[in-house]
């Protein structure tokens, strides 16, 4: 007991350390990319002096040298303050606070979506390997893996959208009488289903490919050969003792592939005007909105961090032996 | 009597005996109340305040909600806006504005002679670059009544009348930003103005939402209930958004070139490139005139004959822009159509560049310079391209760097390029939105759209400076007819193209585009007939 409590404490002083030394990175790398925002903020109303740039630098600190910004900007992180936009004039923590939810809304759907239906037809393409069923659902994963999101978007906002009418192709929500309850649930779903169904299709070729070779290669172990040898049905056999062990390298997968799911929600947020993080993100980039950036990218580390130990403990409950062993 | 007023004639008759018209002829006259607008707003304003911000989408919509003394006509006369009548002194130092009576703020402050002079004087002066030029030229601003203002300058200044104009000057309550942060003023978040909408919502990444203000000066106006302002990221979901009528209303460059041709040709779609007067964006290559060989006027002429200006606009631009002669638009006061034009012809532009002793070698190729792409749509990249097929024909390589807004905008103001192609507002007229780029007193490293292209000739000066100054139109046509010939043999940068940019609405809003500002106005007179 004592001991866990002491891996505890030493794993969350790990993970403050982490944070700090990701921010101090994020600063850098943000500050290398050159462009400063009082030119961007000047360029864009067409006319720009002296005196706009110098009050903006001042304004923000950008007239300190990057050693006292960064002290200043690790200081305020350490105290939970994420800083204010330059462009939108809001506090970073309010623009993200707003964003979040959406983002998390999209990816999480897609996220488990993709991860339901990739192993179901990845295990059902590697238990068939070679035959029909496993070349339409190959050929298929294969196609969606190269497709790129943003056509994949265009081209289901044309046919539901455009061409059938059935589904909305824009937005969150209906803009327009207010709407509350089962109504509003069934709005955002509604505005849900092609975002979502584009950014699931990506992944879920990619699980169903992975699934698909684990299957296989677990299928050639020797506790499988055993357990047929005994003479276990074939459909006991995928359950009881093939899935547990090929999903392990899908689910360790998934973990790092949550990060890039919220890169991937960029363009798709884009495409379907979907009020999320990923925009925000772009936009900030666009703008050398770096407080908003820095911001974004500290919320997006942290939510990694926690993916991860969310991962191993989901490996730890499907193969309790790395529970045991670690 | 043109259409609008015939129509407000109409409105008055109804006023007075409704019941006595036929529902035909009402509706005929149109001008019924009622109706959302839906229109794209991309990309998303930071704030709505067109004091603080002056970016092209906060403007769009800070127009509804904010005003200035004076709108402007097709051809940039102006007209009343806040101000009903104005007056100028002989000598041309005396500016008096009798303003409407009973305009209300927002939050039913009355407006009064009072907002106009802290507004120019106060708060303009810190937040607003061109309007701190502009009303730095006054010697003083004062108001004789609570309707009355009166702008002494300290000299003449031509264009002063278009200073007034909604972007150039938005006017401000008082009551609410006197002594305050104006920048982190808290009304910033609900904007208050004497506009025809007043705000409602705003869900970030999502929509702006307006709506009537029931308090507007105008009698019967404004007649739209709301005006939605969607915010759409893609430009493909944007033509969407037009073809499936989403939206009712696309801007500026909302909807990609190339999707053009095939939208307004839509059954409910109504085109239109006029609106966009007062800016009148000319595009041109900007050579940064410091770098060998383009500080020498022939090499910049050469580029001139090289390029098939006809080309760019029906290839290129779909037929959104029309080839640009010299300095001015053709939209702009002042033009002179009678200056000197380079022809496409490549064999001219070789004969000079041999002239200068710029000898191809073995591959043809002369000289080779970068192209910094200002990142503002695909169109650009293409552009681009064109101009290094054309240019490598007479043996001058183009190559082409791609970079986004930030990037551009840094190493443009910094004369850290070679060749790159903005393109710059006028604002009615050559001493607002000419001589910036072409004065030597504008030479400010680090200033995006001032001199860039580092280009000086004291006659220039001398005739920009005069021609601010001069009273007289007749005077003025005649310096500026004069530093348009001058500018045109130096070729200080390659002009190319008068940009248009397409409005294309549902065909059942009327009275959308009615001024030389176009979406950026106010739309009081706009309605909607379903």
């Amino acid at each position: 007991m004592l001991n866990s409590l002491r891996g505890i404490a030493a794993r969350m002083i790990k993970i403050a350390v982490m944070i700090l030394i990701i921010a101090t990175f994020n600063f850098m790398l943000v500050h290398a990319a050159p462009g400063d925002p009082a030119a961007v903020i000047a360029g864009q109303s067409g006319a720009s002096d002296e005196k706009l740039l110098a009050q903006v630098r001042a304004e923000y600190g950008l007239d300190q040298p990057l050693h006292v910004q960064l002290t200043d900007y690790l200081a305020k992180v350490a105290s939970f303050d994420l800083g204010y936009s330059y462009r939108q004039r809001q506090p970073v923590s309010v623009l993200i606070g707003e964003r979040l939810p959406a983002t998390l809304l999209l990816t999480v759907t897609a996220f488990l979506l993709a991860l339901g239906i990739g192993s179901l037809l990845g295990t059902l393409a590697g238990v068939r390997a070679g035959k029909w069923t496993d070349t339409v659902i190959s050929i298929a994963a294969l196609l969606f893996y190269a497709m790129p999101v943003f056509w994949l978007g265009l081209m289901l906002v044309l046919i539901f959208s455009v061409r059938l009418d059935w589904l909305p192709a824009f937005g969150f929500s209906t803009i327009g009488p207010t709407i509350t309850g089962i109504d509003l649930v069934l709005d955002v779903a509604t505005h849900m289903v092609l975002p979502v169904a584009t950014l699931a299709a990506i992944y879920l070729a990619i699980y169903a490919r992975l699934m698909r070779a684990s299957i296989i290669e677990v299928e050639h172990q020797d506790y499988v050969k055993t357990a047929r040898a005994k003479g276990l049905a074939r459909g006991q056999v995928i359950r009881r003792h093939m899935l547990r062990n090929a999903l392990l390298p899908v689910v360790t997968f998934a973990g790092v592939q949550a990060g890039a799911l919220i890169g991937g929600s960029v363009v798709v947020e884009t495409v379907f005007a979907w009020p999320g993080l990923g925009r925000l993100t772009f936009e900030a980039v666009m703008q050398r909105d770096y407080p908003v950036l820095l911001g974004v990218f500290l919320v997006m580390s942290v939510l990694v961090i926690a993916i991860n130990l969310l991962t191993d403990l989901i490996t730890r409950i499907i193969d309790p032996r790395l529970a045991r062993a670690g | 009597m043109n259409r609008r007023d015939f129509n407000k004639l109409m409105l008055m008759a109804g006023v007075v005996g409704t019941a006595g018209i036929p529902l035909g002829i009402r509706r005929a006259a149109g001008q019924t109340r009622g109706g959302t607008l839906d229109v794209i707003i991309q990309p998303e304003p930071p704030v709505l305040v067109a004091a603080i911000n002056q970016q092209a989408p906060t403007l769009t919509v800070a127009g509804k909600i904010y005003q200035s003394l004076l709108k402007f006509d097709f051809d940039q006369t102006p007209k009343p806006g806040l101000a009903k009548s104005w007056e100028i002194s002989e000598d041309g130092l005396t500016y008096t504005f009798h303003l409407y009576d009973n305009v209300t703020w927002h939050d039913g402050a009355p407006f009064t002679a009072a907002d106009v002079v802290f507004t120019t004087t106060v708060l303009l002066a810190e937040t607003h670059p061109r309007a701190r030029g502009n009303f730095a030229r006054c010697d003083s601003v004062t108001a004789t009544d609570d309707h009355t203002v009166v702008f002494k300058l300290k000299e003449p200044f031509g264009p002063f009348l278009q200073c007034f104009e909604m972007s150039s000057c938005p006017i401000m309550p008082r009551h609410l930003y006197e002594g305050t942060d104006y920048r982190n003023n808290p009304h910033n978040a609900t904007p208050i103005g004497t506009g025809p909408y007043k705000f409602k919502e705003w869900v970030r990444g999502s929509y702006i939402r307006l709506v009537r203000n029931d308090a507007y000066y105008k009698p019967g106006q404004p007649y739209l209930d709301e005006i939605l302002y969607r915010v759409i990221p893609d430009a493909a979901s944007r033509s969407v958004a037009l073809e499936n009528g989403t939206v009712d209303l696309t801007q500026w460059g909302d909807v990609e070139m190339f999707d053009v041709p095939r939208l307004k040709q839509l059954p409910h779609v109504e085109f239109t490139t006029k609106g966009y007067e007062f800016y009148a964006p000319l595009l041109w290559l900007e050579f940064n005139n410091r770098i060998k060989p383009m500080d020498d006027k022939r090499f910049r002429q050469a580029v001139m004959h090289a390029i098939d200006k006809d080309v760019l606009v029906r290839k290129v631009l779909f037929g959104l822009a029309r080839p640009a002669t010299g300095p001015v638009s053709k939209a702009t006061k002042f033009y002179d159509p009678k200056v000197k034009t380079y022809d496409f012809n490549p064999a001219k532009a070789t004969a000079l560049l041999d002239q200068m002793g710029l000898k191809p070698d073995g591959d043809g190729k002369r000289v080779s310079l970068t192209y910094l792409v200002p990142p503002y749509g695909e169109v650009w990249m293409r552009f681009a391209e064109y101009i290094r097929q054309a240019l490598s024909k007479v043996g001058i390589e183009i190559v082409i760097e791609a970079i986004d807004i930030a990037g551009w905008a840094t190493r443009s103001g910094n004369w850290d390029f070679e060749i790159t192609a903005p393109w710059l507002y006028q604002f009615g007229d050559p001493a607002l939105g000419v001589s910036r780029t072409y004065v030597s007193s504008n030479i400010r490293k680090g200033v995006l759209f001032s001199n860039t292209a580092g280009y000086s000739n004291p006659e220039v000066d001398r005739l920009f400076a005069e021609a601010a100054l001069a009273v007289d139109p007749a005077k003025r046509q005649e310096l500026y007819s004069e530093v348009q010939r001058l500018l045109v043999e130096d070729v200080p940068v390659g002009w190319l193209v008068e940009l248009d940019f397409p409005t294309m609405y549902d065909k059942r809003f009327h009275d959308l585009v009615v001024s030389a500002i176009g979406v950026n106005d106010d739309f009081d007179a706009a309605y909607y007939e379903g």
